[in-house]
């Protein structure tokens, strides 16, 4: 029962995920190459992406609420440490770009990608930790 | 904290999957408590002793 409804809510996510992955290429390239810059249209696409990123987020909050509490306790340890990382490490790269000690931009998509890859390695060395 | 948790188990020849299923979390979980590892919960430590037929603290020791 626990193991359905679990199942259920990580096929909620992910299908949340890969919507909001899709609206953001739409919203991200459809400006360029399918409506010309046309401004009612990208603002309808940014928001189609905004209000899907919400229900992705309420999507993992369903799926944090059917974890068992050892899940609970690695998942939390691991959004603390990537919390942490990110602020840290986000703001120092930030200050490298600022004070033009790096020759190119400090682009927020190098920070989400920071943070994904932190997450996961996060999980990987706590779940191993439990096992 | 120390438990007997696998010792019970099998006396009762669940498996760490049958075990996780009657109480309601992962296998993983079982695992970690038999390890010691990680310490349960109030309300799965009360779904352990109630499945077992025992007190708590015949099941699960505190140590300093």
């Amino acid at each position: 029962m626990m193991k359905t409804e679990r199942k259920k809510k990580l096929h909620q996510l992910a299908a949340w995920t890969w919507s909001w992955v899709a609206t953001m290429a739409i919203a991200t390239f459809g400006p360029k190459y399918i409506w010309d810059d046309h401004t009612v249209l990208t603002v309808l696409a940014v928001s189609a992406n905004f209000a899907n990123g919400i229900l992705m987020i309420i999507a993992n909050r369903n799926l944090f609420n059917k974890f068992d509490e050892l899940e609970r306790k690695i998942h939390l340890e691991s959004l603390a440490l990537t919390l942490g990382l990110a602020v840290v490490a986000g703001l120092s790269y930030s200050l490298l770009d600022t004070t033009n000690l790096i020759s190119f931009n400090a682009e927020i998509s190098h920070l989400v990608l920071f943070i994904g890859v932190t997450y996961l390695v996060c999980v990987t060395i706590n779940t191993r930790r439990y096992s | 904290m120390k438990n007997r948790l696998k010792v019970l188990r099998a006396e009762h020849s669940y498996t760490q999957e049958d075990l996780a299923d009657i109480i309601g979390v992962s296998r993983q979980t079982i695992n970690a408590i038999e390890k010691e590892k990680f310490d349960p919960s109030l309300p799965t430590a009360f779904r352990i002793s109630k499945l077992f037929n025992l007190k708590i603290e015949e099941i699960f020791f505190f140590e300093n």
